[in-house]
C-alpha cells in the first residue's frame, strides 16, 4: 500500500500551492521528472522554430542570387538559427536529459535544490520568450549613414549579428535598433538559467549519491552530467561579462569593443571563444553520456574502459577550456598564438580518439541488438568521427586560414552537433521513452526515422564539406552564379527537407506511442544502471527505498553473473529479484517525503524579462516591476520551507 | 537492417573512396584526384577554390592539406570499417552465445593513445613550420595597404601613390606584402587560389603574404560576415607581367582630365560635380574630397572590369540599375539614392566610361 | 539504514546548502577575474581623457574600505553567537553588519558622484567605463548582501529565532559576505593602488 503522507496545507505566508494534476501541477511543481519533460517539450518546440528557420535559410540558397529573402531576413535567419540550435533546443533537451535522468542514476529522490531547479526552468523559459519577442518589437535596420531599398518587416527585425555577435558589428552603429539588445540580454537571461542549474548539478552529483554510490561507480551518463555542470559554471561567467561590456556599449555609450573610444574588438572575439568553445562541449558531451550508456546496454558487455572514458571526458572539459583561440586563426592574433592554439587543438583530438576507440572496444565481441537507439548511438560514432576528423584538419592552423569562415566549418560543426549530440539525444530519447512514458515507442516508425534522418543529414552536411572548400563563404546571403555552387547547394537543400520529414516521423511515433503503445516493462532492454530497477513510468517518489549500490553497473550484476570463460550468465535468483523490485517500486513500505510544489520560482523568475526590456527602452516603471516581482519572489521563497514538514517539525 | 546501413550515403562514399584507393594507390602524387572525382561533374571553374592554389603560399597550405587529408582518410577508413564490421559480425544472431564481459584492455588503451600522439606529432611538425613561413615578411616585397570598408576593399600603393577599389593589380611572380586595416567592422580578405585568410580590424594592422605565379585573375571574397552587403563584398586580383604592371603604374599615376567640351560625358561629369556624388567620391584632377574618403575613388574606373565591391560587372546595363537605386543592389550601402533622371544617369555613365 | 527522516545524501559531510554556495562562489571568482582581467587590460592601454588619478581620494576610499573589512568581524561575531544560541546578540551583530555594509554602499554611491562631477563618467573614456563596471558590480554584490543580511535580521525576530541549520541559513549568507569582503582587498588593491 502506499504510504505517502500528504503534505499539510499549512501554509507560510501564500497559500501553498496543492495541485497534483492539472495545469498548475505544472507551473508550480518542483519534481525533476516534470521539470525535465518540461526542458523537453520546450526544447524540442525551439528546435523545431529553429529548423524552420534553417529551412527558409536553405531555400534562399537552392538558387544563385535568389531573392526568396532580403538580406536583413536572410542575416536574422541565420542569426536566430544559431542562437536557437545551441541556447534553446540543444543546451535545454540536455538540461531534460540531467533533470529527468541525473537523481535516477545516483539513486536520489530529488536534485539538491528542487526549487531552484524549477527556477532555472522558468528563466529558461522566459529568457526564451524574450529572446523571440524580438519578432514582435524588435527594430533592425542599416548600419548609421546607409541605406535600405526596403522595409526590414518583421522577418527581418530580429537580432543580426550572428550568434557569435562579433563587434563592432554588432555594436550600435552598425546594428542600429533594439533587436542585438534582444540578443544580448536573451542571453544573458539564458546564461542565468544555465548557471543555477550548473550549481543545482554539481552539488547533486557530490551531495545526493545514494549508498554506496562512490564516484567511480557513477554511470558515464552523470559523469558527463558532472563534467558539463563544471563547464557551464566556468564558462558562463566570463560570457555573461562580456554581453554586460556589450549592454553597456550598445545602451550606455562605453567603448569596451570599440576601437574609437580605446577599446578592442577582439577582446569580445577572446572572450566570447573562451566561452564558446567550453559551450561545444556542453553540447556535446551529453551525447557521449547517453552513447556510453546506450552502447553497452544493446551490446550486452560492460563498457570498455570506464576509467578511460570519464577521465577522456574531464580531459576534454579541461583541454577545452585552452583551445579557444583556435576560432581565431585569421584573426589578428600572433603566429605564437597560431601554434600554440593549433597544437592545443590537436591535443585535444586525443581524448576524443580515446572516447571513440573504447566505444569500438564496447561493441566489439558484442551481442547487438539494432534496434532505434542502437542505431542512433552507432550513427553517433559514425557522423562525429567524420565530424572529429575535419576538426584536426582546423587544428592545421594554415589549412584553417583557408577553411574559416567557409561551408567547411559549417559542415564540421554540423557533424559534430547534428550528427554528433543531435543523434545522441535521439538515441537518448527512445532509449529512456519508456521509463518515462511507461510504453513502448514503435520500432518501425524508430528506424524509419533513424534511416531518414541518416540519408538526409549526410545529404545536406556532406556536400557542404565541398562547397566551402570551392569557396562559399558562411553567412552568405547570395551568391554569384559564377562560382559554380549551384549544384551542391540543391542537393544539400533537398537533404534539409529530408531531414525535416525524418523528425515528422519522430513526431508522429512519439505522438502515438505516448498514447497507444504497448506497456513497457520496468527492464525493457535488460539494462545495467540503476534507474531500471524502479516501474516505469517513473513513480513521483523514484525509489521506494534508496538502492544500496555495490558496484559499477550494478543492476547488471544483480541480473547476471559470469561464467568461467567471462560469458555473462543469468543468476538463478535474477527473475525473483525483479518481481520484487517491481513489486516494491510501486509500494513504498515507507513514509516518503517529496518537496512540496511552490509558486516563488516561476514568480521570481518573471521579474527578468521586466528588467531586460527596462534595459532595452531605458524604462523605470518596468524596472519597478521586474524588481518588485524579483522582491516577491524571492521574499516568497525565503521564508517558505521546502517541506512543510520541515516547516512543522521546527516549530515543535 | 545492415544492408540498409551500407546503402546509406555514408557507406557508399566509404566503399567509393576504398576502390578508388586502391586502384590509385601508385597515382598518389596526384593527391587531387579525390575531389576532381567528387567535383568535374559539378565544378568545372570554381573561381573560389582553395583547392587549385596559383601560387606559392596557397600551394604551401594545399600541401599541408592534403597530407592531413589523407592521414584522415586512412583513419576514417580503418575507423568506420571497424564499426561497419563489428555491426556485421556482432549483430545479434538466434545463435549468439552471450558475450564475454570483458571491461577494457590497458595495453590497448594505451596503444590507441599514443598511435593519435604520433600521428599529431607528424602534423604538427610542418604545421608549425608553415605558420611561420606564411608569416614572414619576404624580402623586396611590394607593399600595398587594404583598407576595408562596408562592403568593398580599398588599396593603395604607398610607393606609387596610387589608391583604387575592388581590383588589387599586382605583378607576377613576385611576393606582396598586404598591410590591411578596416575602417569599420572587421572583415575578412581571402583569396583562395593566392592564400588562406585574414582579418582586417579597426585600430589594428594586420597582414598577409600574396604571391601569384603568372599573370591571371583571381577572385576575392571577404570571409567575416561584416553586415547586411557582407555576400557581395567581393574583390578581383589581377596580376600582371612585370611590363604590363609597369604601364597599369603609369596610368594610374596620371591625374583624369577635366572635360571642357559639350559631350554626352561632359554632361555627365557635370552631373558628378553637382548631382551629390563630391560628397564622397574623388576624381583625382577634378574633384578631391574633403575629410573621410568612404568611397572608391573613380579616377581610373573605366579600366575596371567590376564595381559595387566588385558585385557588379562593369558594363552599360549594371550601372544604370546600380546609379538609379543603389541600395536595391546592395542593401544597406552608404551610397544613396540621388533620384538621377534617366537623361543624368546616361550622361554619368558616359563620363564614367571616359576615366580610363 | 532507514528511519524515515534520512534517505541518505551528504557523503562528502558537507551540508548541501553551504556545498551550493561553495559551487556558487567558484563561478563568481570567475565573474570577478574577467571583469579584473579586462580592467587591467584596458589600465595599460592608451586612452583619451582623465585618469582615475585625476579624481580618486586615497584616504576616503581606505576609510570605507575598513568600514567594510569591519563587517566580516562583525559577521564572525554574528556567527559566534549564533552557535551559543544567543539570538539576541546575533541579531545585534548582524545589524551591525548589515550597517556596515550599507555605509561602504553609501561612501561608494558618494564617491560615484563626486568622480562624475568632476568630469569622470561612464563614457568618459575606456578606462572610466572598466572603473565603473568593476566597481559598481561589486557594488550590487553588497547590496544583494546587505539585503540578504536584513532578511537574516527579519527571520531573526520571529519567534523561534534563527538556527543554523534550517531556511535562510546564517552561515551561506556569511560565506557570501566574506568572499565579497575579499573581492573588495583585491580590487581595492588593483584599482586604486597600483
Amino acid at each position: 500500500m502506499t504510504k505517502i503522507i500528504e503534505p499539510k496545507r499549512q501554509s507560510s505566508i501564500f497559500r501553498r500551492p496543492s495541485s497534483e494534476t492539472g495545469i498548475w501541477s505544472w507551473i508550480t511543481t518542483v519534481d525533476h521528472k516534470k521539470i525535465g519533460i518540461m526542458y523537453g517539450y520546450a526544447a524540442f518546440f525551439f528546435l523545431l522554430i529553429g529548423g524552420l528557420e534553417a529551412l527558409i535559410l536553405r531555400i534562399q540558397l537552392s538558387q544563385p542570387d535568389n531573392n526568396f529573402l532580403t538580406a536583413a531576413e536572410y542575416n536574422a535567419m541565420f542569426t536566430m538559427h544559431g542562437t536557437t540550435m545551441i541556447f534553446l533546443a540543444i543546451m535545454p533537451i540536455s538540461a531534460a536529459f540531467f533533470n529527468y535522468l541525473l537523481p535516477l542514476q545516483i539513486g536520489a529522490r530529488d536534485v539538491a535544490f528542487p526549487r531552484l531547479n524549477a527556477l532555472s526552468f522558468w528563466i529558461f523559459i522566459f529568457g526564451g520568450a524574450f529572446l523571440y519577442s524580438t519578432f514582435i518589437f524588435g527594430t533592425a535596420g542599416a548600419p548609421e549613414g546607409g541605406y535600405l531599398a526596403e522595409e526590414v518587416g518583421w522577418l527581418g527585425s530580429a537580432p543580426n549579428g550572428g550568434w557569435f555577435g562579433y563587434q563592432p558589428n554588432a555594436g550600435m552603429k552598425y546594428s542600429p535598433g533594439t533587436a542585438m539588445d534582444y540578443w544580448a540580454i536573451g542571453l544573458q537571461i539564458l546564461g542565468i538559467a544555465s548557471l543555477i542549474s550548473a550549481f543545482n548539478f554539481i552539488t547533486t552529483i557530490i551531495n545526493m549519491r545514494t549508498e554506496g554510490m562512490r564516484f567511480m561507480r557513477m554511470p558515464v551518463f552523470t559523469w558527463m552530467t558532472f563534467a558539463v555542470s563544471f563547464l557551464l559554471a566556468f564558462s558562463l561567467p566570463i560570457i555573461a561579462i562580456a554581453l554586460f561590456y556589450v549592454t553597456f556599449d550598445r545602451k550606455f555609450g562605453t567603448t569596451f569593443f570599440l576601437t574609437e573610444g580605446g577599446g578592442d574588438p577582439i577582446l569580445w572575439q577572446h572572450l566570447f571563444w573562451l566561452f564558446g568553445h567550453p559551450e561545444v562541449y556542453i553540447l556535446i558531451l551529453p551525447a557521449f553520456g547517453i552513447v556510453s550508456e546506450v552502447l553497452p546496454t544493446f551490446s550486452r558487455k560492460p563498457l570498455f574502459g570506464y576509467a578511460a572514458i570519464v577521465f577522456a571526458g574531464f580531459g576534454i572539459a579541461f583541454i577545452g577550456f585552452g583551445v579557444w583561440a583556435h576560432h581565431m586563426f585569421a584573426s589578428a592574433i600572433s603566429p605564437v598564438a597560431q601554434a600554440g592554439f593549433g597544437l592545443s587543438t590537436m591535443v585535444i583530438a586525443v581524448p576524443t580518439g580515446v572516447k571513440i576507440f573504447n566505444w569500438l572496444g564496447t561493441i566489439w565481441g558484442g551481442k547487438l541488438k539494432l534496434n532505434t537507439p542502437m542505431l542512433f548511438s552507432l550513427g553517433f560514432i559514425g557522423m562525429f568521427l567524420i565530424g572529429g576528423l575535419s576538426g584536426v584538419t582546423h587544428s592545421i592552423v594554415p589549412a584553417d586560414t583557408q577553411q574559416t569562415d567557409t561551408y567547411y566549418v559549417v559542415a564540421h560543426f554540423h557533424y559534430v552537433l547534428f550528427g554528433g549530440a543531435l543523434f545522441g539525444i535521439f538515441s537518448g530519447l527512445y532509449y529512456w521513452f519508456p521509463k518515462v512514458w511507461g510504453k513502448m515507442y514503435n520500432e518501425s516508425l524508430g528506424k524509419i526515422h533513424f534511416w531518414l534522418m541518416m540519408i538526409g543529414f549526410n545529404l545536406t552536411f556532406g556536400p557542404m564539406h565541398w562547397l566551402g572548400l570551392q569557396g562559399q563563404v558562411r553567412r552568405t546571403w547570395v551568391y554569384a552564379e559564377e562560382t559554380n555552387l549551384q549544384f551542391w547547394n540543391i542537393v544539400v537543400t533537398v537533404g534539409a527537407f529530408i531531414i525535416a520529414l525524418s523528425i515528422i516521423v519522430f513526431m508522429i511515433n512519439w505522438i502515438f506511442s505516448k498514447r497507444n503503445g504497448e506497456k513497457a516493462p520496468f527492464d525493457p532492454w535488460d539494462a545495467r544502471t540503476i534507474e531500471w530497477t524502479i516501474p516505469s513510468p517513473t513513480p513521483v517518489w523514484n525509489f521506494s527505498k534508496a538502492p544500496i549500490v555495490k558496484s559499477l553497473d550494478d543492476f547488471w550484476h544483480t541480473k547476471y553473473s559470469e561464467d568461467e570463460e567471462g560469458r555473462a550468465v543469468k543468476r538463478a535468483e535474477a527473475d525473483q529479484i525483479l518481481l520484487d523490485l517491481e513489486e516494491e517500486g510501486l509500494n513504498p513500505s515507507e513514509h516518503i517525503e517529496l518537496p512540496s510544489p511552490s509558486y516563488f520560482p516561476i514568480v521570481l523568475a518573471s521579474g527578468l524579462p521586466f528588467l531586460g526590456y527596462a534595459v532595452i527602452y531605458k524604462s523605470i516603471p518596468l524596472a519597478l516591476i521586474g524588481s518588485i516581482l524579483l522582491l516577491i519572489g524571492g521574499f516568497g521563497w525565503g521564508t517558505e520551507p521546502l517541506e512543510e514538514e520541515a516547516f512543522e517539525d521546527s516549530h515543535e | 537492417m545492415i544492408t540498409l546501413y551500407m546503402v546509406s550515403a555514408l557507406s557508399l562514399i566509404i566503399v567509393d573512396n576504398i576502390n578508388m584507393l586502391v586502384k590509385n594507390i601508385i597515382k598518389l602524387k596526384n593527391l587531387r584526384f579525390l575531389a576532381l572525382i567528387f567535383l568535374s561533374a559539378c565544378i568545372e571553374n570554381a573561381p573560389l577554390d582553395s583547392l587549385s592554389p596559383e601560387g606559392p603560399y596557397a600551394r604551401s597550405i594545399d600541401e599541408l592539406f592534403w597530407l592531413t587529408f589523407w592521414i584522415a582518410v586512412v583513419i576514417f577508413v580503418i575507423v568506420q570499417g571497424a564499426l561497419l564490421l563489428s555491426i556485421f559480425v556482432f549483430k545479434e544472431k538466434p545463435d549468439s552465445p552471450e558475450p564475454k564481459q570483458i571491461h577494457g584492455n590497458t595495453k590497448l588503451e594505451i596503444l590507441w593513445t599514443i598511435i593519435p600522439v604520433i600521428i599529431l606529432a607528424v602534423i604538427a611538425v610542418p604545421t608549425v613550420r608553415t605558420i611561420f613561413d606564411l608569416a614572414n615578411e619576404p624580402e623586396d616585397a611590394l607593399k600595398i595597404e587594404v583598407i576595408g570598408h562596408q562592403w568593398w576593399f580599398e588599396y593603395r600603393y604607398p610607393d606609387y601613390g596610387i589608391t583604387t577599389a575592388n581590383i588589387l593589380v599586382i605583378p607576377a611572380d613576385r611576393p606582396i606584402r598586404l598591410e590591411m586595416w578596416s575602417n569599420d567592422v572587421l572583415h575578412n580578405y581571402w583569396v583562395p587560389k593566392l592564400n588562406g585568410k585574414r582579418y582586417l580590424v579597426p585600430g589594428q594592422t594586420t597582414y598577409l603574404n600574396l604571391h601569384a605565379d603568372s599573370p591571371d585573375e583571381f577572385w576575392a571574397q571577404c570571409g567575416e560576415y561584416c553586415g547586411l552587403s557582407h555576400s557581395k563584398m567581393r574583390g578581383r586580383v589581377l596580376s600582371l607581367s612585370e611590363n604590363d604592371f609597369q604601364l597599369w603604374v603609369k596610368d594610374q599615376q596620371q591625374d583624369a582630365v577635366k572635360l571642357e567640351d559639350n559631350s554626352l560625358a561632359a554632361e555627365g561629369q557635370q552631373v558628378y560635380l553637382n548631382a551629390g556624388c563630391t560628397q564622397c567620391h574623388v576624381i583625382d584632377g577634378v574633384w578631391d574630397v574633403q575629410g573621410d574618403r568612404i568611397a572608391p575613388n573613380l579616377t581610373h574606373f573605366a579600366i575596371r572590369n567590376v564595381f559595387a565591391g566588385a558585385a557588379l560587372y562593369n558594363n552599360r546595363e549594371n550601372l544604370s540599375k546600380w546609379l538609379a537605386n543603389p541600395a536595391e543592389i546592395k542593401p544597406g550601402t552608404f551610397m544613396p539614392n540621388l533620384e538621377l533622371t534617366e537623361a543624368e544617369i546616361n550622361a554619368l555613365i558616359a563620363y564614367l566610361g571616359t576615366l580610363k | 539504514m532507514s528511519d524515515s527522516h534520512s534517505y541518505p545524501h551528504e557523503p562528502t559531510g558537507v551540508e548541501t546548502r553551504k556545498l551550493g554556495m561553495w559551487v556558487f562562489l567558484s563561478t563568481e571568482i570567475l565573474f570577478f577575474g574577467t571583469l579584473i582581467t579586462t580592467f587591467m587590460i584596458f589600465k595599460g592601454s592608451d586612452f583619451p581623457g582623465m585618469k582615475l588619478t585625476d579624481v580618486y581620494d586615497i584616504p576616503f576610499t581606505s576609510i570605507s574600505s575598513f568600514i567594510l573589512l569591519m563587517s566580516s568581524l562583525t559577521m564572525v561575531l554574528a556567527h559566534n553567537a549564533l552557535e551559543v544560541n544567543d539570538q539576541e546578540k546575533t541579531r545585534v551583530w548582524l545589524l551591525a553588519t548589515a550597517m556596515l555594509g550599507a555605509v561602504f554602499l553609501a561612501g561608494q554611491i558618494y564617491e560615484f558622484t563626486e568622480f562624475y562631477h568632476k568630469g569622470f563618467e561612464l563614457s568618459t573614456n575606456i578606462f572610466s567605463s572598466s572603473f565603473y563596471v568593476l566597481t559598481g558590480f561589486h557594488g550590487l554584490h553588497v547590496f544583494i548582501g546587505v539585503v540578504l543580511l536584513l532578511a537574516l535580521w527579519g527571520i531573526g525576530q520571529r519567534q523561534k529565532g534563527l538556527t543554523l541549520e534550517g531556511g535562510m541559513n546564517l552561515e551561506f549568507v556569511a560565506l557570501y559576505w566574506h568572499f565579497v569582503d575579499i573581492v573588495w582587498i583585491v580590487l581595492f588593491t588593483v584599482v586604486y593602488l597600483i
